[in-house]
């Protein structure tokens, strides 16, 4: 169940859209911040806001890069493994981060506190390597900077 | 040097609405509004050459000119801030510093169109841009800029940001307006354009956030001075190149537009980094093809870089130096677009993890003779992909293969990667 207040505000959404669909990146981003992922009640709830079925929620779900259908930890961390970034080491940031959070990419600490994704370019070219954290994104960083960016999130969460 | 984009742009924050008003924004609507046709506005816009910023080139004016004028029922604007070609953040720098200029574009542009509600549709990861954006149109709305009856000429506008949850595919125009309906955005058949049936069927008009960017001052101070801002005489404006890679200093640039690359990277950019030489660069973002020492002269303009082999694209700039190897470059860029390969059509699904495969095989020391063979049919046949994505992708294939040969048969011959990768 979510919370009365989320619903109205996703139910504000959707009314004000044009068809009730063209919410769905919108309510699918509000479902996700409330559960952390979005998990088959997420889709479920999703479907009846929009009038849809959850096939055709998933259907939509499993296309974007930023909704999780799986679990994801309280930090996710995506690096840029685009030209840009990989120009300018990205590809050492990410092993180096891999090696020091003990996972590899894709996955989650045992701890359920940082997931790490290599992600396309994040449109901070001129700052490579770059690495996003929720809104926020840092670049350039070297890889004891991204570490410390990491723990300081752990922590704060 | 006259500019337009970052004219007023302070170096670490936006342009507030009271600097933007004082500087004369929302003069150029009040203008139109109170003295010109929708035609007139679109004529200008026709005669000042401006050609689409988001890759394509496409005349600007002319696009708009395909919106039938007597169909009943709504027709949209469309500002495509899907910005996610790799090496382009022109769109981001904008949107982040000035976004009161693409409100006052987007209101034009729509009295021109006679649209009544348009869509920012943002990439994910630009939550500032978002935020920068939402607060001028809030400022907008009460001043009057925006609503209904503005400045009390009868024409109402509502602007609406989609911020997005990340694929690059949503860049493509239709699939852009699936993404803006909530349908799974594969691209669409052309034809019907958007034009003639856009989103959710009715004519639209989708353009980028630069493209809308330079509408105010086109109209304000008219075709030829637009012109005239250009490098050249068959250019047209300005244009924003953002220089990434091996460069001493990679900075988002407002640069006259047919400015040689040299120039952009020497003069603008500081040169190469210290300890670097220059070897080979992207022009225009992810999909077009390398430009290499004997480039450095082309002016940086639509048709100058085509003539030249590549594409001005959207002037996202990746530089690299001595040390890289442009099988491995070759490769990250060909995984990108594998990976983001919206699965719709077979050549592109299937077709570009297998190219990913062959340039593995060589960067690994494990390619054979024939794989160059197989490389230049798979530019050939990716050609007949859905849209532009495959096609686009083997841009820096051709490229690779066309400037780079030797440096890839060295990778065959010695069974490794010469650079030592």
């Amino acid at each position: 169940m979510i919370p009365t207040q989320l619903r109205q505000e996703l139910e504000q959404r959707v009314a004000k859209a044009i068809t009730p669909r063209e919410a769905a990146v919108d309510v699918m981003k509000g479902l996700q911040r409330h559960y952390g992922w979005l998990t088959d009640e997420a889709v479920a709830d999703a479907a009846l806001l929009l009038g849809l079925s959850p096939l055709q929620v998933e259907e939509l779900a499993t296309f974007y890069e930023m909704i999780y259908r799986r679990p994801v930890g309280r930090v996710v961390v995506h690096v840029c493994d685009s030209i840009s970034c990989w120009a300018m080491g990205g590809e050492t940031l990410l092993r180096h981060l891999e090696q020091r959070l003990g996972i590899a990419a894709g996955a989650t600490t045992a701890d359920n506190a940082v997931t790490l994704l290599p992600c396309c370019c994040l449109g901070n070219c001129g700052n490579g390597p770059a690495l996003m954290i929720g809104d926020r994104l840092f670049g350039p960083v070297s890889p004891e900077q991204a570490a410390a960016i990491i723990a300081g999130h752990r922590e704060s969460r | 040097m006259d500019t337009i984009l970052f004219k007023n742009n302070p170096p670490d924050r936006a342009v507030t609405f009271d600097e933007y008003l004082a500087d004369g924004g929302f003069q150029t609507l009040r203008k139109a509004l109170a003295g010109m046709s929708p035609n007139d506005v679109q004529q200008a816009v026709i005669d000042s050459g401006l050609r689409g910023r988001g890759g394509a080139g496409f005349p600007t004016g002319r696009k708009w000119s395909f919106v039938p004028r007597d169909l009943p029922g709504p027709r949209y604007l469309i500002c495509n801030s899907d910005e996610m070609e790799p090496g382009t953040y022109k769109d981001r720098v904008l949107l982040e510093h000035n976004p009161h200029l693409l409100v006052e574009g987007m209101a034009l542009t729509s009295f021109a169109l006679g649209v009544e509600r348009a869509f920012i549709f943002i990439r994910r990861g630009y939550e500032q841009a978002a935020l920068n954006l939402r607060s001028a149109i809030d400022f907008a709305h009460k001043a009057g800029f925006l609503g209904s009856d503005i400045c009390g000429s009868g024409f109402s506008l509502e602007l609406d940001v989609h911020l997005s949850a990340g694929r690059y595919i949503c860049g493509e125009e239709t699939a852009l307006m699936n993404a803006l309906e909530g349908i799974r955005a594969n691209p669409r058949v052309k034809p019907p354009f958007p034009a003639v049936k856009g989103l959710w069927g009715q004519p639209t008009v989708v353009n980028n956030v630069e493209t809308l960017a330079n509408i105010p001052a086109i109209v304000a101070h008219g075709p030829a001075w637009f012109k005239a801002l250009a490098a050249t005489p068959e250019g047209s404006g300005t244009k924003l190149f953002c220089v990434s890679g091996h460069v001493r200093n990679p900075i988002c640039l407002e640069l006259p537009i047919g400015i040689p690359l040299g120039e952009i990277i020497d003069t603008h950019c500081g040169g190469m980094r210290p300890g670097s030489s220059f070897k080979a660069c992207i022009p225009g973002g992810a999909s077009t093809p390398y430009f290499t020492k004997e480039h450095w002269a082309v002016a940086m303009d639509f048709d100058p870089v085509a003539k030249a082999g590549s594409r001005l694209g959207t002037g996202g700039v990746v530089v690299f130096d001595q040390t890289t190897c442009m099988v491995a470059a070759t490769l990250n860029l060909v995984r990108f677009f594998a990976r983001e390969s919206c699965g719709w059509c077979t050549p592109c699904r299937e077709g570009l993890p297998f190219v990913q495969h062959i340039l593995e095989r060589i960067e690994a020391g494990h390619g054979e003779a024939s794989d160059i063979d197989i490389l230049r049919e798979h530019v050939h046949m990716l050609n007949y992909a859905f849209c532009a994505l495959a096609p686009g992708a083997m841009g820096p294939v051709e490229g690779m293969l066309r400037l780079f040969e030797d440096e890839v048969r060295e990778h065959i011959t010695g069974g490794k990667c010469p650079l030592g990768n």
